[in-house]
Order: structure tokens, then C-alpha cells, then sequence
């Protein structure tokens, strides 16, 4: 290795950081390292002097007693408390005050932790929470070691033998928690591994015993590195790594919510597509029915209307058998019977589609309710609507943010979110006038009243054009009109949430969270509305207009059409909203401010596009595949957009807190609201008679039915089926009892987190009062020091302790 | 440039990766990362433990550390004698401590650590007015900035001795969900 040269770092100082004229220098290791130093210091040069505050303040043998603050009577002269050094002596081995330098403190800790979980590991061996808080309390201690005061060598090798007694798993766990520096956890690792190797040479004679703890160990070991193994080409597998970086540190945590929550939906797609694919698709494109007698030719404009040459495709429902489809059975040219084996298995295609769709939509939801409520445990806590300042002081710096000028505004959104905090409490002592809270009132009322005359509106435009489709003849023949309704649909989507945007600017509102999330409400609002009439709309008057045609295909084929317009809408607004605004702020208005990422907008986007999937899986089954295909292009036009034309939201958004409304406003009303049209699909609509794999059936449901008559006659064997279906199933009551019961689960978990709460509320009040105990011990504890320095015969002056009173020559003990 | 196997020995990776939060080629680009900080200083061989340590001034220049206001206390805290000068070991404790994989406490043990500007266990008032000011680039003014940090210690101060314990840092930190993913730094 080359020596190491000497040479003169000159890192240039940005010129307009004032920060480093304020810093400490790190090497002014007085003010770095000791920090009694101050203290001892001001007691020294204090001692020096004539100690006249002392006489004012020294209190009777009684008067301590009587005083109600004793530590209001101790405060020096810069309000600091004053202690004798044997009092600092003592305060500096509290066991709160040496945790973070003392490593003993620590490793004892460590250790006292290590010898709960051994003993909660025999009960469970899965690592759960290892404890809150770093601070050894008094209830940790064991008690046969407490008594001692062990030296900081001795818990280390506690600790290691403890070590040692853990699964690798469970080592590996504890280790990467410890608050301890690499290198000594290196060591601990080193010391707590080592044993084992001489323990084995030690056991080497005994044989069988020996072979079987080997074997266990490297079965442990393997499937330790196999699990490293998996873990890496894990993060391998993880998309848009250094994209989701470079957008995270230049917008921040709240435009990278966004993304994630894609990444999110790309997931559930691929979830919902695996069995369709498996199941539906994959059976029926290996056994194609009958091609139909004429088959239109292929044009560009089947990509825009689904409709033409895709309508006889796996695409759509209408392709579908409704037959048991086996292995055809060519007949051999000698004229001979079949083989037997040639039949195959038999696979009920209705059965299976019916089937394959419900659990495919089962799946999906317990992902969903699983996801939403380990978001929710996650981001919403008892009593977390206080402490307002602290979290903006403490967690609201983004560690992520590597630009200039992201951070620059970071510094500017943490300033006016710590302004508008001052600003509210401020705000709050002053009295509100009954005439201004009034004029507020009526104010939100007008624009709420005009913003669902919007809604309403829109709703009835969409009735009315829908009805005027039904009613014009020969809208179903020519592609092209079939546009006309999902154009409408699209083109009220986008301009009805700027009309709410120009209506909400005479709101303003105090808080701006309340304004976004006011914003998200009207937006969902009308997605929904809209949506729900066209589910009427298909549901209610489109199957009785094509009650001779497949009208399956052509509810599926509406979906598309909403599908593909609403990419493009999106894409259009993405150019005319970011690309063109910025070019017209810039060169016409002169301004140098770029929009802003309009997240609530874009998130209400990919949710609508999931409901359209959701609400279209059984009539098209490959539909999940094309939302796979346009979320993955809207990542890239989105992130190209992003970066070239916005800036992040000036107001501070809580990252954590959106994610968990996100999923939670695509669980409740869009999947929901999927699930009751799926679920009145299936067992309330006659499906068409001319195609798809229902078609001699007067519900969808009736298949299932079918089955189970067709085992009930099958044998007793597999009676029990049919029974779980007549008695459980067909029954309402054991409903009605399972609803009671989970109705009756939930209310004890209110009850019990109630009083979980009025618990904490006596715990924070026990706390304060410990607090207030400690300062009383510590001014006893002081006077009493007090009291033994006053009668002891004072020392001569050639001593080199500095004594609290020099200046009472005259007393003596 | 060497590969994996000469710069460490498949102990140091496995101790490494035992104890960090890291895999092995995580650990071998946050490697090579501290190695372009310093080139001439910075071994190609580590299998011999050299004592190397990169001085402050060059850690700070990180891209992921450069804008951050607390660079320096973020460097002091993980540095072995407190003075900012990282060696490999500090540099990677740094990285996985603040990669999303640690744990609450873990993370809250050392933002309290690094919020503690003059290391006396305990955040004081002097010490929230320093992360303030911080925070807002010297842009609050002085009643503004005792304001908030009046209100913090109302807010957060649990047994009332007029400064924040680890204790009642930690109560606060579980309280705030938007902690684990503020104190995060992407490598």
C-alpha cells in the first residue's frame, strides 16, 4: 500500500451558508466531550468569588420542609440548578444520565433484553418487539445482579454467553439492533461464535449426539444464507431502484408517494391476473371454440373501440364456452374406438370462470384489508393529534433530499409550516366573532351547494347522453359512435376538478391538509356518481335493449373503450397541464415558479383506472393485463414529466398519513363499489343466450348450483358439500349469526382501546409526578451535602479542592 | 479496482453482513462509494483491517450529506472519537442505521444522539434552539425560535425537568408515524 501523502484539503465553504460561523468546531473537544465540564466550571469560578448568594438562599433545618418548590429556591444566578460536586458526583452515575456514554449501561441492557427474550423464546421463538426503550429502568434488572456493580467487562461476557444460547436468526436480529458500533458488535459476534466451534472439537468424541447438533447447525446456517441469498436477488427484482431515489431526493417523500402507490397497484394486477391467467385464459386459448361464421378484418380502430376483430378473441367473455372442455378425440383412420386416455380431464369451463373470478376478487380484498390495516396501525397511533411542534421540529427534516434546491425548500416548507403552527396558536387566543364565524359558514356552504350542483350536473349529462345512445339508432353498428360516451365521460373528468379548484379558492381554509383533503372528497365524489350511472346504465338498460346479443361483450367493451380514453385524457393532461403551463408561465407570464405535481389529482386518476379494471374483470378477463401495460407507461411519461416540468407542492404533506388514505379510498369505495356490481352481475342478471360460458343458465350463480346438484347425485361420498351449501350457504341465519359476532368482536376492541387510552393518560400523569420526585430527592440530597460540608472543619488554604464557602472564615465544626 | 474477493476476506463480508442491515453487494458499493471519497487514502485491500479514516471535510461532500443541515452532528455521532472522521466501519453503521431496514428504536437512538448538540444526554433548550435554527436556516427570529421550542418541551417533556430525556424522545418518535421514512437516506 502507498504511504498515505500529506496534503492541504481546502473543500471550498458555499458562500451564503451561515452555518458554519455557528457550528461548534470539532475540535473543541471541552465543549464536545464533557459535558459536566460547564458546570464544574461556573462552580469553581463561582466558588472563587464571595458566595453571597448563598446566605440569601440557605434555608432552616425545617424551612426545606415547608417550602412547596424546593427547586425554585436552588437556581443560580443564570437559572441553572447549583450542586455541590458530591451531588454532581452522584447525578452523574443516575443511570439516565450514563446510557449514552457509558458502555457498561448499555451492554447490561443488552443483556437484561437478550435473557427476557431466551426465556420468551422458549414459549415463541418468532423475535417480536425487543423492547422500547433504550434507558434501563429498575423493572429490567435481575434482581441476583443488580445488588452488584459490575464492571463493564464482566456484562459484556454476560452478554456474549447470552448470545450464544440465541438461534443464529435470533443473534443475527438482536445484534443489527444494538445501539453499539460496528465494530463492537463485530466482536460480540466474533467472541459469541467462536465457543461453538470448541464446543463441537470438545463433543467430537461422543458420536451420535455430536452428528445430530452439526447437522442442525449447518441446516440452520444453509437455510440462513439461502434466506440472504433470496433477500438479494429480491432487492434485485425491485423495479425503478435508482429512479424512485433520484425522485425522492428531489421532490421529497409526498411526490414519492405517488409512485409508490403505483408500484402498488402494478402488484395487485399481477395478483389478479395470475389465476385468470391459469385458470380462464390460458384452458381456453388451448381449446379454441368454433370460429363463427364471418370474422371482420382487422382495422387500427379496434385498438381504440375493443370492438371488431377483438370481440372474437380471449378478450371478452363472449369467447368463452359454457361446455365441459376435454382433449378432442380424433378418431383414429382405422375406424376405431377411442383410447380411453385420449378423453383427458375434464374442465368445467363455467365452473371455472365463475370460480376462478370470485377467488381471483377474494384474494384482492384480503390483500387490500391486510394492506390498509397495517398502513393504518402504521401511521395512526393513540394520541397522535398532539404533539404538533415536537414531530415538525424532530421528523420533519426528509434525510432523503440530496439537491440544493430541494433542500432550499425544504428549509422554506418547514419554516412556514413552524410559522402557521405559531400562527394557529396565536390565532387561538384571540376570540372569534360570531358575525365572522357566520360569514365562514355560509361561505363553505354556497361553495359545497355549487360544487354538487356541479356533480349533480355532470351526472345528469352522462344520464341523458347514455339514454340518447340507447335511444338513436344504429349506435351499436358503427365503432366510431361508440367513442361518444366514454369521450363525454372523460372530458367532464377532467374539466369538473379545475372548476372545483377555482371554487375552492374562495374557501380558504386555515389548514391546508383540510383543503387537499376537501379537494380529494369532491373529486371522489364525482367519479363515483359518475361511474355508478354508468353501472345503471349497462346493468339496467343495456341488457334489455340487447336482449338478442351478446351483451356481455359489449359491457367489456365499454370498459376497454373507458379504459383507452382515460389513458389518453391522462396523457393529455399531463402535456397541456405541466408542459405547456410551464412554457406559458415561463415566456408569457414571466414568472420563474414551475406547476406544481397535482397529487391528490393523480392519485384520484389511478384509482378511477383501477375501479374501471376492478368493474370490468368478469366480462374481459384480460383487462387486468392492459392496466399492467398502461401503468407501466404512465410511470414513465409521469416520472419524464415530472422531472423536465415541476416542482414539488409548496404545502407540507404527511407522507405516511397519504399512503394510508390512498389505500383506504381504493378499498372502500372502489373495490367495494366493484365487488356490489360484480356480486349483483352474478346472481341478479339474466346472461345472454348466444354466447359465454353461461349461456343455457338464468343466473351465473346457477352454475355453482348446478355442480352441487351434480354431486349430491354423485354418491354420499362427498354429501358433505352440499350440505355446507344448503345449510350454511343457502341459509341465511348462520349469516346473520357470523355478522353478530364480528359486530360484537369489534365493539370489545373500541372498548378496549379506550381503555387503553385512559391508561396512558394515568401513565403520563405517574410520569410527571416520578419527575417531580426526583427533583425533590436531588435538592435533599443537596441540602443534606450542604449540611455535612458546613460541619466539617474546613481545610487549609494550601489544598487544591475548591471549597463552596470561602467566604465564612469564621465558622468551625 | 479490486473485486469482492480481495478487498475483504469472507469473514469480514459474512461479520459485515451479520451486523449491518446490508447484503454483500450492498456493502461492496457502499465500499467502493467510501473508497471514491478519498482514493489515495482509502486501501483496495482491507483483508489486513487498516486503520484508515476519512476526515470530515471529504464526508460532508457526499452527495446524500451534502445539503443536509446536520451533516456534521449526523458525522460526529458515528465517528469513533466523536470528531467526524469515519472509518469503514463508522461509514457503513452510518448507512445502515439510516436505511429504511432498521428498526423505530434503533433510528430514535440516534436521532436523539445527533439532536443532543453538546452530547450531554439530554436535549435541552439550547439544543432545540440550535435545531431550529437549523431546520429554518436562521431565517426565524429569536422569540420565534424560544416560541417553538417553549412549545416542544410542552408538547414533549414528560416528566416536567425542562429538557427531553431518550425516554421521552422515544414516547414522541412512536407517536409521529412519518418518522421511519423522514430518517431514511437512500444509498
Amino acid at each position: 500500500m502507498a504511504q498515505p501523502p500529506v496534503f492541504v484539503l481546502s473543500v471550498p465553504e458555499t458562500p451564503d451558508d451561515p452555518e458554519g460561523s455557528q457550528e461548534p468546531s470539532p475540535y473543541d473537544e471541552s465543549e464536545v466531550h464533557d459535558s459536566f465540564y460547564q458546570l464544574i466550571q461556573e462552580q469553581s469560578r463561582w466558588a472563587a468569588e464571595e458566595g453571597l448568594e448563598l446566605q440569601q438562599r440557605e434555608p432552616g433545618p425545617g424551612a426545606l420542609g415547608a417550602l412547596g418548590d424546593d427547586h425554585q429556591a436552588l437556581l443560580g444566578p443564570e437559572g441553572v440548578p447549583v450542586h455541590s460536586m458530591a451531588t454532581l458526583r452522584i447525578l452523574a452515575s443516575m443511570p439516565s444520565r450514563t446510557i449514552g456514554r457509558s458502555r457498561g449501561a448499555i451492554l447490561s441492557q443488552l443483556y437484561n433484553r437478550t435473557v427476557r427474550l431466551r426465556r420468551r423464546a422458549a414459549r415463541r421463538p418468532q423475535l417480536r418487539d425487543v423492547g422500547r426503550s433504550a434507558r434501563p429502568s429498575l423493572r429490567l434488572y435481575d434482581l441476583e445482579l443488580d445488588p452488584l456493580v459490575l464492571e463493564e467487562e464482566e456484562k459484556r461476557v454476560l452478554l456474549v454467553k447470552e448470545l450464544q444460547g440465541l438461534t443464529v436468526a435470533q443473534r443475527d436480529h438482536v445484534l443489527r439492533g444494538m445501539p453499539l458500533s460496528l465494530a463492537e458488535k463485530r466482536c460480540l459476534r466474533e467472541e459469541s461464535r467462536t465457543p461453538r466451534g470448541k464446543r463441537r472439537a470438545r463433543q467430537g468424541g461422543r458420536g451420535l449426539p455430536s452428528c445430530c447438533s452439526q447437522l442442525q447447525d449447518s441446516c440452520v446456517l444453509a437455510l440462513h444464507n439461502l434466506g440472504l441469498v433470496l433477500l438479494s436477488g429480491l432487492q434485485a427484482l425491485k423495479p425503478w431502484r435508482y429512479a424512485l431515489k433520484r425522485i425522492g431526493g428531489q421532490f421529497g417523500s409526498s411526490v414519492l408517494s405517488y409512485f409508490l402507490f403505483l408500484k402498488t397497484l402494478l402488484a395487485f394486477n399481477a395478483l389478479l391476473l395470475l389465476p385468470l391467467l391459469a385458470f380462464i385464459v390460458g384452458v381456453q386459448a388451448a381449446f379454441p371454440p368454433a370460429p363463427p361464421a364471418s370474422v371482420p378484418a382487422f382495422t387500427g380502430l379496434e385498438l381504440l373501440t375493443g370492438g371488431g376483430r377483438f370481440a372474437h378473441t380471449v378478450l371478452y367473455y363472449g369467447y368463452y364456452s359454457n361446455a365441459t372442455l376435454s382433449q378432442p378425440c380424433a378418431s383414429p383412420p382405422d375406424g376405431g374406438q377411442c383410447p380411453p386416455e385420449a378423453g383427458g380431464l375434464p374442465y368445467n369451463m363455467p365452473l371455472a370462470y365463475l370460480f376462478t373470478v370470485g377467488v381471483a376478487f377474494f384474494i384482492t380484498c384480503i390483500t387490500l384489508v391486510y394492506s390498509m390495516s397495517r398502513s393504518f396501525g402504521e401511521s395512526y397511533r393513540v394520541g397522535s393529534t398532539s404533539g404538533v411542534h415536537a414531530i415538525s421540529v424532530f421528523c420533519s427534516w426528509d434525510y432523503k433530499v440530496t439537491q440544493k434546491w430541494a433542500s432550499r425548500l425544504q428549509h422554506d416548507n418547514i419554516r412556514t409550516q413552524l410559522k402557521e403552527l405559531l400562527a394557529v396558536w396565536q390565532l387561538r387566543r384571540g376570540p372569534r366573532s360570531m358575525c365572522w364565524r357566520l360569514r365562514r359558514v355560509a361561505v363553505l356552504g354556497l361553495v359545497w351547494l355549487l360544487c354538487l350542483g356541479i356533480t349533480l350536473g355532470c351526472t345528469v349529462a352522462v344520464y341523458s347522453f347514455s339514454e340518447l345512445m340507447i335511444k338513436s339508432p344504429g349506435s351499436t353498428e358503427r365503432e366510431g359512435a361508440l367513442l361518444a360516451l366514454p369521450l363525454v365521460v372523460c372530458l367532464l373528468n377532467l374539466g369538473a376538478p379545475y372548476l372545483y379548484r377555482g371554487l375552492a379558492a374562495l374557501e380558504r381554509h386555515d389548514s391546508p391538509v383540510l383543503e387537499v383533503y376537501v379537494a380529494i372528497c369532491r373529486n371522489l365524489i364525482l367519479k363515483m356518481v359518475t361511474l355508478g350511472i354508468l353501472c345503471y346504465h349497462w346493468l339496467g338498460r343495456r341488457v334489455g335493449t340487447l336482449r338478442d346479443q351478446c351483451w356481455e361483450n359489449f359491457v367489456g367493451q365499454e370498459l376497454y373503450r373507458l379504459m383507452v380514453m382515460d389513458f389518453l385524457f391522462t396523457l393529455l393532461d399531463t402535456l397541456f397541464g405541466e408542459l405547456v403551463w410551464r412554457l406559458i408561465s415561463e415566456r408569457t407570464l414571466k414568472r420563474r415558479g414551475k406547476p406544481e405535481f397535482d397529487i391528490a389529482g393523480n392519485v384520484l386518476e389511478l384509482i378511477y383506472g383501477q375501479t374501471l379494471t376492478w368493474l370490468g374483470v368478469l366480462f374481459s378477463p384480460l383487462l387486468p393485463a392492459m392496466q399492467i401495460i398502461k401503468l407501466l407507461l404512465l410511470f414513465y411519461v409521469k416520472k419524464t414529466s415530472l422531472m423536465a416540468n415541476c416542482q414539488a407542492p409548496r404545502r407540507p404533506w404527511k407522507a405516511s398519513h397519504m399512503s394510508t388514505v390512498f389505500i383506504s379510498l381504493l378499498c372502500f369505495p372502489s373495490f367495494l363499489g366493484a365487488a356490489i356490481f360484480l356480486c349483483y352481475a352474478v346472481w341478479q342478471v339474466k346472461p345472454s343466450s348466444i354466447c359465454g360460458p353461461f349461456r343455457t343458465l338464468d343466473t351465473m350463480y346457477e352454475a355453482g348450483k348446478v355442480w352441487v346438484r351434480h354431486l349430491e347425485r354423485a354418491g354420499p361420498r362427498v354429501s358433505w358439500l352440499p350440505w355446507i351449501h344448503r345449510y350454511l350457504l343457502e341459509n341465511t341465519f348462520p349469516i346473520y349469526l357470523v355478522s353478530a359476532l364480528l359486530l360484537a368482536v369489534i365493539y370489545l376492541n373500541i372498548q378496549v382501546v379506550k381503555g387503553q387510552r385512559k391508561v396512558i393518560c394515568l401513565l403520563k400523569e405517574q410520569i410527571s409526578n416520578e419527575g417531580e420526585d426526583k427533583i425533590f430527592l436531588i435538592n435533599k440530597l443537596q441540602s443534606v451535602y450542604e449540611r455535612k460540608e458546613r460541619s466539617r472543619p474546613l481545610p487549609d488554604p494550601g489544598t487544591s479542592l475548591p471549597s463552596l464557602y470561602p467566604g465564612r472564615p469564621g465558622r468551625s465544626s | 479496482m479490486g473485486n469482492k474477493h480481495t478487498v475483504f476476506t469472507h469473514e469480514q463480508l459474512e461479520a459485515y453482513q451479520d451486523c449491518t442491515f446490508f447484503t454483500r453487494k450492498e456493502i461492496m458499493r457502499l465500499y467502493y462509494r467510501y473508497q471514491d471519497l478519498a482514493p489515495q487514502l482509502v486501501p483496495l485491500d482491507y483483508t489486513s483491517c487498516p486503520d484508515v479514516k476519512v476526515p470530515y471535510e471529504l464526508i460532508g461532500t457526499m452527495p446524500e450529506l451534502k445539503d443536509n443541515p446536520f451533516r456534521q452532528r449526523i458525522a460526529q455521532v458515528f465517528s469513533e472519537d466523536g470528531d467526524g472522521h469515519m472509518t469503514l466501519d463508522n461509514f457503513l453503521d452510518m448507512f445502515s442505521v439510516m436505511s429504511e431496514m432498521a428498526p423505530r428504536d434503533l433510528k430514535a437512538y440516534y436521532a436523539f444522539k445527533i439532536y443532543d448538540f453538546n452530547n450531554d444526554d439530554y436535549i435541552c433548550a439550547w439544543d432545540l434552539e440550535q435545531t431550529v435554527t437549523k431546520l429554518t436556516r436562521g431565517e426565524l427570529n429569536a422569540e420565534e425560535v424560544s416560541l417553538v421550542c417553549e412549545k416542544v418541551l410542552d408538547e414533549a417533556d414528560g416528566d416536567h425537568d425542562g429538557r427531553l430525556s431518550l425516554e421521552d424522545f422515544q414516547n414522541m418518535i412512536l407517536r409521529a408515524p412519518d418518522f421511519l421514512s423522514t430518517f431514511h437516506i437512500r444509498i
